[in-house]
């Protein structure tokens, strides 16, 4: 019984994990780069030529999907040891 | 420098041969996460994704980001929801997962098909790129490209399976990635003196005027009638559409899938996705900055100027067919601005003949030449002013002429092009060869096949494909280049859901998933046969439903398939204890070296 609360409790984290993440995902590529892109043009990345939202779109966001995979990758292995579900 | 780039494929192919149905299917498990990686990136990266991409975006401007963000965005929710569980579960196939998931054949057989259907498609798309590759710079005949492509792969891919496939997929890697920047590094350089393309994208332009590279290009844009290039024309929702279903469809593919399933642990398979997409974003971040560079080259030293002072690269592709000029004004000088050349499509009552076509590419009159030398086109002109026709896939082929690189560059970009074709089609075979030795022999037709028959069934079915699909290469059908932009909407529409549930949903039950996958995927290729095949004098914006374009309708088809599944799968009774005990067991990552042996 124990081990089956432990592993619930185990998932019910792993999807907080997932929602913020993906919450990320979301608003960096759907929000950044194509609903408000517009607005965010206004801008420019400080130093270059990017207007901020076109940076999004074509540059931007693709870096924010390599970190979250990895920070994704830390806070599992995190937590398998945590609830010594590791291998 | 093509040849010893095969020679190299096939020493690796040579070194790592498989022994048993576990190396042939998923490399026995034991490929490590940065391998994996690099081998994931080159089985994605496409013949598309090297030639053609960078000059989608360079003609499509800030719209071009639905394929930067739609093919990198996918192994996100490959990473966190997918990959983990599907090593843990940890069978061999896409449909071995949905067959088990929800203990049913008929499901399994609905997965094998849209996996075979979708992977074909695929592969005769990549045959056809081998062959481009090999006419355009080599100048041999397509068809004789075609089979020496299909021979180096049906060598490896038959003889080492997924093995010998992924460490030859890291030599690829490495070819190709070479072949794409380094000219990118010189034409940046040369354009901004910053060497990095990504960099140099954000500069100034190298003389000394201190505009940014971006604004000299609107500029040049809006003086010629064309957008400007730093914005969008797109709808934003359809641009969202698109997006999503290129996403979610990366997501459902299953040859991405299968690469998961060859690392040794559920941790294993989430770093190696991780390591995935750094090595795709190496070449999706420079995609970008060649599309700016080119486009702003092209646009400084084309319009206006007289054909015979054009430069010398301009008639060399002008031989290929991949750039032609009408002169309509009979003045010598090339008029460059907004619109297409060429009329696409017969008008009603008239028809094409010997000497009038109706084609969106160039058809030549043989060996007949204008007054300046130019090749004279057979095409109907559209009405307006523009004169000429540039192949978006001069992007990236032309590009070290362009920039004035040596030859050995060319070479390489050659031996790039070719890598990537033949990587993505050796994951593809196997994708069909499995599905057809296991899922369909082994599980369906004939149980009983000993290990050594089974191994002998997938390399002869892989033998098979490859000779299909060279064929289609040979003879593409004219729908193929449609067709795969479609096999993405068609993934989104009946994997992508079907699995989540899967694993998210413990109450998810087969009625529920069938059902979905049915009604996703019939509504998604039914929206896309209407408007690309029945009527396709309907396909703008006026007709699509909500403005969705056929590119972006599988997005539309995935929330159906999650809404119709749900409410099934509510009103129909729960799946059955030992499912529900699978699903607790796949969702937590010890023990996925155990589950391998039993089931291997």
């Amino acid at each position: 019984m124990q081990i089956k609360k432990s592993n619930s409790s185990y998932w019910r984290r792993n999807l907080i994990y997932l929602s913020v993440l993906l919450g990320v995902w979301f608003v960096v590529s759907f929000g950044c780069g194509i609903l408000f892109v517009d607005e965010l043009d206004k801008y420019h990345l400080p130093g270059t030529g990017f207007p901020l939202g076109f940076w999004f779109a074509q540059q931007g966001s693709i870096y924010v999907f390599v970190v979250l995979i990895f920070v994704y990758v830390w806070l599992m292995n995190r937590l398998d040891r945590k609830h010594n579900v590791d291998e | 420098m093509v040849a010893a780039s095969f020679a190299l494929y096939i020493g690796v192919a040579i070194w790592s041969r498989a022994k048993s149905t576990g190396d042939f299917y998923v490399a026995g498990s034991s490929v490590p996460p940065v391998i994996n990686g690099m081998a994931t990136a080159a089985d994605w990266m496409s013949a598309a994704s090297f030639i053609s991409m960078a000059g989608l975006i360079s003609f499509s401007g800030r719209d071009g980001s639905r394929f930067l963000m739609g093919w990198t965005g996918g192994y996100v929710l490959l990473a966190l929801l997918l990959a983990p569980y599907l090593r843990k579960f940890g069978k061999y196939t896409v449909p071995d997962f949905v067959g088990d998931r929800y203990g049913s054949q008929v499901a399994r057989l609905v997965a094998v098909v849209c996996a075979i259907f979708i992977s074909f498609t695929y592969v005769a798309g990549q045959m056809r790129g081998v062959g481009i590759v090999f006419s355009q710079f080599l100048n041999v005949p397509i068809e004789y490209g075609v089979l020496i492509g299909m021979g180096i792969v049906f060598f490896y891919a038959v003889l080492g399976g997924m093995k010998g496939i992924t460490y030859t997929q890291v030599a690829q890697y490495c070819v190709l990635i070479c072949a794409y920047m380094v000219p990118a590094f010189f034409i940046a350089f040369s354009m901004t003196g910053n060497p990095i393309p990504q960099l140099g994208l954000g500069s100034t332009v190298s003389d000394g005027s201190g505009t940014f590279l971006l604004e000299r290009l609107d500029e040049l844009c809006e003086q010629l009638g064309f957008n400007k290039y730093t914005n969008g024309s797109l709808g934003k929702f359809d641009l969202f559409c698109i997006t999503a279903a290129l996403m979610v469809g990366t997501a459902g593919l299953p040859h991405v899938i299968v690469r998961f399933y060859t690392v040794p642990k559920v941790r294993s398979a989430r770093l190696s996705a991780g390591w995935a997409l750094v090595f795709i974003a190496i070449l999706y971040t420079t995609a970008p900055a060649i599309a700016v560079f080119v486009r702003t080259n092209l646009l400084q030293t084309i319009p206006n100027q007289s054909y015979t002072d054009a430069p010398q690269w301009f008639k060399d592709w002008e031989k290929t067919g991949l750039i032609a000029w009408a002169d309509r004004n009979d003045d010598g000088i090339i008029q460059y601005t907004k619109g297409d050349l060429f009329v696409s499509k017969a008008p009603q009552g008239a028809e094409a003949n010997d000497e009038i076509a109706y084609s969106k590419k160039p058809v030549f009159k043989d060996n007949q030449v204008g007054e300046f030398g130019q090749r004279l086109v057979k095409n109907v002109l559209k009405d307006g002013e523009n004169e000429l026709y540039i192949d978006p896939d001069i992007m990236v082929l032309a590009n070290p002429q362009i920039a004035g690189l040596p030859n050995w560059v060319i070479a390489l970009v050659a031996a790039g092009g070719l890598a990537a074709a033949l990587s993505t089609a050796a994951g593809l075979l196997l994708v069909i060869s499995t599905s057809i030795a296991h899922d369909l022999l082994k599980k369906n037709l004939m149980p009983r096949i000993t290990e050594k028959q089974e191994l002998r069934a997938a390399r002869i079915s892989a033998g098979i494909a490859v000779c299909i699909a060279g064929y289609f290469g040979i003879n593409p059908p004219g729908f193929v280049a449609e067709v795969v932009a479609f096999a993405f909407g068609l993934a989104a529409s009946s994997f992508f859901p079907a699995i989540i549930m899967g694993i998210f949903s413990k109450r998810m039950n087969v009625y529920g998933a069938v059902t979905g996958m049915i009604v996703g995927i019939t509504f998604t290729a039914s929206y896309i046969i209407y408007f690309k095949f029945i009527r396709p004098d309907l396909n703008s914006e006026s007709h699509w439903w909500f403005g969705v374009s056929p590119e972006g309708i599988g997005t539309i088809g995935m929330v159906l398939n999650f809404t119709v599944s749900a409410v099934v799968a509510a009103i129909t009774p729960r799946p059955p204890k030992h499912i529900v005990q699978l699903v607790e067991r796949i969702r937590v990552p010890r023990g996925s070296g155990e589950e391998h042996e039993i089931s291997a």
